[in-house]
Order: structure tokens, then C-alpha cells, then sequence
């Protein structure tokens, strides 16, 4: 398949390897942003490629993992409702709030249904004009466009039976609270292409100067990631800190305008609570004033939402970089992908799912 | 009075097509006729008597029952019927065994047509033809429309072991070596491409077919098989999770030997799977002594069943209940049995 094979080619991975390995001078650690760069990189063991003075370490960029438990509670609330078609990404179902998961709240008799865009959501309330059909919006910047086209296009056709229920992140506040965190390890970072394809790349770079840390927007493949890595380092070792592109094929700095132009009339910014990192300013995408009537919070609300959380979960520190899975105590014994603890074990992008799937 | 047209009481109530209704359970003439009609007559059986007796050569039998839910009932490469005969074919196969005959027992829901269930029958008896088996014995349930989703079909199969190995996952041994019989993941990949909610189109065909020829191959050829396990749900890293697990042995599989075809995938890439995971209904494993490995497998590759098969991986013992993959990167990682179901009622 062609832009996969080519980036997965072994020889080409290991040359790469090679000239990271005569590349490194110092001791560095490196974070990478999105939870699928981390999946990539635990599933082909690339960390067993890299050279012993470079540390990866893998952030909170998996917007499952980051759901907040109490926006959690809210959907388990609102699916169970026996007027609701609730619609969601697979991957979902599985991810605990505070009592319970979709799964069971499917399986108690709720109408959950796993879609795979928003617009088949849409096609649902179209044809269920005696139902509210609800869809859990959620995921980072790539996730957003579409999830906005969905309330455009259901307002365009007058459904006033669907809603949204938001909980958008988006990774430039998480990379600055990251960086603004006591004892932060992070020296540079990998970002996330497929949230830069959308947004861009220019976001980034009063990050990159602010904080005078390397900031490279990196791809999914193993190649990807290893020319990642390298860009990376070569600007560790000359001490430049800039915003550099490994990902061209899919990014320009300007990003998606037309994807932009619709995010930016459907949403706005507003703050967000992430789970195992708590409230981050200006973090999330919520509707926007003119489309609050799509808005599930507030067709359903007010909504019992305790948001309790586990207190043994280091997943706050795991994503900032300053523990390993295996430091926490609970890893693979009180807490296994079948009974998860907290973020970074709830979905197969989590760091903790990842590292008990592949290495234990 | 005249009595009713349909009033024949040695041919009831032809069935000449229409949907099947709660009289068709009922255990009266119209159940006798569906019975007769759509299942004895596909599968030349009789439905005389409430069981069946065959004549047996002295020596071991292996028996096993497996139940059906696939949905859609009719995908590409297959349908339900078909599938449920090749999965019990293929369970007896695994013990070595060769398949001699099953039952077949179906719970219907109102409203399902009739001419649904012929195709399903006249699938089913192509399939135990194929494995050289016959479908002896059934029954046949109906249930309230939403109590059901169309058919469901249980098999259970009797076969002959017709050797003295002793093909189970105890017989694994350190060193012993995994042959894969073909590519991966078309089962599944087919049947999800067939659910009317995939905006996903592909001209991918089921695997599901009886793997009795290439195991009987194996056998003749004289090789000492150790073990052999079908791959169905889970998909080969499950089947092979297992091994370790019950056999207390590590696997080592070379992700590189596995064959995938690459419409496979893609359809993979799109749907977020891997295709280690996904189901397949016509492909096994077979453990093997490393001495008689290429033997074993020029013996599969002489059957249509196995024409493609490879030498995957190796038992190794030093992390009991493990397995783990050689990457194409040439790291190694654990490859752990899957969690949960990565895609319900594929079979």
C-alpha cells in the first residue's frame, strides 16, 4: 500500500536507527504527543531500536483516555434514557466513569449504537424523527471538523432530534501544561500529525521558542516516528528549538482553512477538565453560542455526575512524562485493560494499555 | 364436509414457499413438512426416527458441538449453513480425526422465509459433502418474531480417529515447529464488509471451507503431528495465546511469515484492526517435530486447503504461557490474547 509500505520498511527503519545512533551526543528525553504514535512505537518495539541516552516518553495524547469521569457519567446518564439513541465511537464503550461503562449500559437495556463518523449519527436522527439521537464527541483537533459538520449539517436539515455531547481537547495547552509543570523531563517533542494536518503548525511555534524546546510534527508509521526522533535530535545536539515538519506529506503550516473556518463557527474554546492531568485554561472545544441548542448538556441537563476517580492512579504523572507504567504499583494487578484504573489504561492508546498489551 | 386441500397424511402441507410461523414449531404436520422438505431432503436423511445409528470401526471417536450466530446469515464466500458444517468438520479435524456425522439443530424466528432455510440446507449438505460427512440427525425450533434474529444453527459431529497420535496441546514440545496453513483475516474482513453499516465495500470471499483434506494429508504423509487448532474468533494470536497457555510452553511467531493478502490489509488500515486478531473459519495451525517439517509441509501444500502454507514460528520454553512476535522490525513483543471482542457475531 502505497505511503504505508514505504514507512514501514525494516531496512529503511534501521537506517534511520544508524544515524540516530551517530547522531547522539547527549542524554535526551523525548515525548511523544499522540497515543498512536505511542501504540506504534510499543507494537514495533522502535524504543529497542533507539540508542540507551534517549528516553521516550509518551503523553496524554489519547482523548479516550483524557475523558474527563464526569463527562463520562453524564453520557452513561443520558444513554440510558429510553427516548436516546446514543452513538459513539467504538472504542467508548469500554471506558469506566465513576459506576459504569457503555457497555453496560448497553447490555441493562440502553440504545447504544457504534458509528464510524458523526454523519451516520445524523442519518440515525433522520430516520428516528421520535427519537433524540446523541453523539459523543470526542477526540482532539482531527476529530473536530467532522463532528462540526455533523451539527452544520443537522441544523442545514432542520433535526432538531440530535445533539453533541462535546468533550473536544486540543494538544497545544496540553504541551504548554506539560512544560509549566514542576520538575518537567521533557525536552522535545514529537507532535501529533494528524492534529496538525487540520490546525496546522504555526500554533506550535511560540511554544517551541517560549519554552526553547524542539518541537517536530511526526507521523504514524515506524519510519515516521524514527525520522521524528532524529529531527529531534540533531536539533538537541546543534541547540536549535524550532518547529520542524517531518509529516509534509500530510501537513502544510497553514493546516485545513476550510476545516477551521467551520470548526471555529460551530465551536469555541473554552476550558477543560482532563482526566489524570485535571483542569487545563482555554484546553477544549465546546459548541459555540449560536449552536448551544445542539448541545446534549443542556437538552438533558441538569445530571447527577460524580467524577470520582481511583486513588491510586499515577496516569497523571505517567503522561507527564515523570513516571513509567511500571513504577505504579496497581500496573498489571488492580489495574488491567479489562479493569482499568485510570486514563492511560482505558484505551489501546493509553501508555499503561500499550506497555501491558506488548510488554508484560 | 370436504376436507381441507392441504388434507394429505402422508405428504403434509407442501411448502411451496411463504414465511415460517409459530405453527412450524408447533410439533404438529406443518413442522413435520418443514422438516421433511427443506432439511431432510437437502441433507438425504431421514426423519423417521429421533436419532441415528451408524456403523463404527473399533477405536476412537472424537465428538465436539459448536453454536452459530453469525449475522449477516449470508456473506460473501458463505453462509450461515456453510459455516456451521465447516466449523464442526473442522473441530473433529483438529483431533485428527476424520468426519463421519452430525446433527444439526435450528432455531428459527417467525417470519423467516422459507426459501432462506433451503438455501441454508442445501449450503449445509454441500459443506458436510465436502468433508465427506453427513448430516444424520436435527431438530428444528421456532421462536417469536424479536426473539431471534433470523436462524441460529448448533452442530455437533462425531468422527474417527483413525491413528494413535495424540494431538492435543500436552504434546507440545521445546523446539517443535508452527505451520500456518494460508493468508489471514479474510473471514472476518468479509463478513464485516457485508454488515450494511460499514460504508466499506470490498470483493474479499470468506476462508470458511473443511480443512479435514489438508489434515488427512498431514496424517498419510506419517507426520508426527503434536497439535492443531483451527483459527476462528481472536484470529491466530489467540489460537496461539492458548498453545502457550495450556501447553506452559512460549511461542515465538515471525510476523513476517504470516501471510496477509493485501486487500486484508487495507481493510485493516481503514478499520483500525489487526489482522493477527481478526476471524478466519478456514485456516489452522499445525505443531509439528522440527525433523519433519518440510515434509509436513509439502504434505499441506498438496491439498487445495492449504496450498499456501508456512512455517511461522517455534516452540521455545523459557517464558511459560507467552507469546511473542518477531517484528518485521526485528524487535520482539508480546502478543497477547485479544481483550474482549474485537467485533461481535462473526460466526
Amino acid at each position: 500500500m502505497k505511503y504505508l509500505d514505504e514507512y514501514r520498511d525494516p531496512r529503511a527503519v534501521r537506517a534511520c536507527a544508524a544515524a540516530i545512533r551517530s547522531a547522539v551526543r547527549g542524554r535526551w528525553t523525548i515525548m511523544e504527543v499522540c497515543g498512536g504514535q505511542t501504540h506504534a512505537i510499543v507494537k514495533h518495539g522502535l524504543d529497542e531500536l533507539l540508542p540507551p541516552q534517549i528516553t521516550l516518553i509518551h503523553g496524554p495524547g489519547c482523548p479516550v483516555c483524557v475523558t474527563d469521569a464526569a463527562i463520562l457519567d453524564k453520557a452513561h446518564q443520558i444513554a440510558a434514557r429510553p427516548e436516546v439513541i446514543f452513538c459513539t465511537f467504538g472504542d467508548m464503550l469500554r471506558v469506566p466513569g465513576t459506576r459504569t461503562d457503555l457497555f453496560q449500559v448497553k447490555a441493562a437495556g440502553a440504545d447504544v449504537r457504534v458509528v464510524y463518523s458523526p454523519l451516520e449519527a445524523v442519518e440515525i436522527a433522520a430516520l428516528s424523527p421520535g427519537r433524540e439521537v446523541v453523539f459523543f464527541a470526542v477526540g482532539f483537533e482531527t476529530t473536530a471538523p467532522a463532528n462540526a459538520m455533523s451539527v452544520h449539517q443537522a441544523r442545514q436539515r432542520g433535526l432538531t432530534n440530535f445533539s453533541l455531547l462535546v468533550s473536544h481537547v486540543l494538544v497545544p495547552p496540553a504541551i504548554d501544561a506539560i512544560l509549566r509543570a514542576p520538575g518537567s523531563r521533557v525536552q522535545a517533542f514529537l507532535a501529533a500529525g494528524h492534529v496538525c494536518a487540520i490546525m496546522g503548525t504555526r500554533e506550535y511555534e511560540p511554544l517551541a521558542s517560549r519554552y526553547k524546546v524542539p518541537i517536530v510534527v511526526t507521523g504514524f508509521e515506524p519510519l515516521d516516528i524514527m525520522q521524528g526522533v532524529l529531527m529531534c535530535v540533531r536539533q538537541l545536539e546543534s541547540g536549535r528549538h524550532e518547529v520542524e515538519n517531518q509529516y509534509a506529506r500530510a501537513v502544510r503550516s497553514e493546516g485545513n482553512r476550510q476545516a477551521q473556518d467551520l470548526i471555529s463557527r460551530v465551536f469555541s474554546v473554552q476550558p477543560r477538565h482532563w482526566r489524570g492531568m485535571g483542569s487545563i485554561e482555554a484546553s477544549g472545544f465546546g459548541l459555540s453560542d449560536q449552536f448551544r441548542a445542539f448541545d446534549a448538556l443542556e437538552r438533558f441537563g441538569p445530571l447527577e455526575t460524580p467524577g470520582r476517580e481511583s486513588g491510586e492512579c499515577i496516569s497523571g504523572l505517567i503522561m507527564q512524562g515523570l513516571k513509567k507504567p511500571a513504577d505504579c504499583p496497581a500496573f498489571g494487578l488492580r489495574c488491567t485493560p479489562e479493569t482499568p484504573l485510570g486514563a492511560t489504561m482505558v484505551s489501546n492508546e493509553g501508555a499503561c494499555s500499550a506497555y501491558y498489551r506488548y510488554r508484560t | 364436509m370436504n376436507p381441507p386441500p392441504d388434507f394429505q397424511p402422508a405428504c403434509p402441507a407442501p411448502l411451496s414457499g411463504g414465511r415460517v410461523t409459530l405453527a412450524h414449531g408447533g410439533g404438529g404436520r406443518l413442522m413435520h413438512s418443514l422438516v421433511r422438505e427443506v432439511f431432510a431432503s437437502a441433507f438425504h436423511s431421514s426423519a423417521d426416527h429421533d436419532g441415528a445409528v451408524a456403523q463404527v470401526k473399533a477405536g476412537r471417536i472424537a465428538t465436539t458441538t459448536d453454536g452459530y450466530v453469525v449475522r449477516p446469515m449470508f456473506f460473501p464466500g458463505g453462509d450461515i449453513g456453510s459455516l456451521a458444517v465447516h466449523g464442526t468438520l473442522n473441530d473433529l479435524a483438529m483431533c485428527g480425526a476424520r468426519p463421519l456425522c452430525l446433527s444439526a439443530a435450528f432455531i428459527i424466528e417467525e417470519g423467516t422465509e422459507i426459501e432462506v432455510l433451503r438455501r441454508i440446507a442445501r449450503s449445509m449438505a454441500a459443506a458436510a459433502q465436502s468433508g465427506g460427512a453427513a448430516i444424520t440427525t436435527g431438530d428444528t425450533k421456532v421462536v417469536e418474531r424479536d426473539s431471534g434474529d433470523g436462524v441460529y444453527i448448533t452442530t455437533s459431529g462425531v468422527g474417527l480417529c483413525e491413528h494413535d497420535l495424540d494431538i492435543h496441546p500436552r504434546s507440545i514440545r521445546e523446539g517443535d515447529l508452527l505451520l500456518l496453513s494460508g493468508d489471514i483475516g479474510r473471514h472476518g474482513i468479509a463478513v464485516m464488509g457485508a454488515r450494511e453499516n460499514l460504508a466499506f465495500e470490498s470483493s474479499l470471499e470468506s476462508d470458511s471451507q473443511c480443512l479435514w483434506p489438508a489434515v488427512h494429508s498431514l496424517l498419510e504423509a506419517g507426520i508426527e503431528v503434536h497439535c492443531l487448532r483451527d483459527l476462528t474468533r481472536g484470529g491466530l494470536a489467540t489460537a496461539l495465546a492458548e498453545f502457550a497457555l495450556t501447553a506452559g510452553v512460549e511461542i515465538e511467531l515471525e510476523e513476517e511469515a504470516v501471510p496477509v493478502l493485501p486487500a486484508v490489509r487495507a481493510a485493516c488500515e481503514f478499520l483500525g484492526l489487526d489482522p493477527l486478531y481478526v476471524a478466519n473459519e478456514g485456516r489452522f495451525v499445525a505443531v509439528v517435530p522440527p525433523r519433519q517439517a518440510q515434509a509436513a509441509l509439502i504434505a499441506l501444500r498438496r491439498t487445495p486447503e492449504a496450498a499456501h502454507a508456512v512455517v511461522a514460528g517455534t516452540v521455545r520454553a523459557h517464558r511459560p504461557g507467552q507469546v511473542s512476535l518477531r517484528t518485521r522490525m526485528g524487535t520482539l513483543r508480546n502478543l497477547p490474547m485479544l481483550s474482549g471482542e474485537q467485533l461481535p457475531r462473526i460466526c
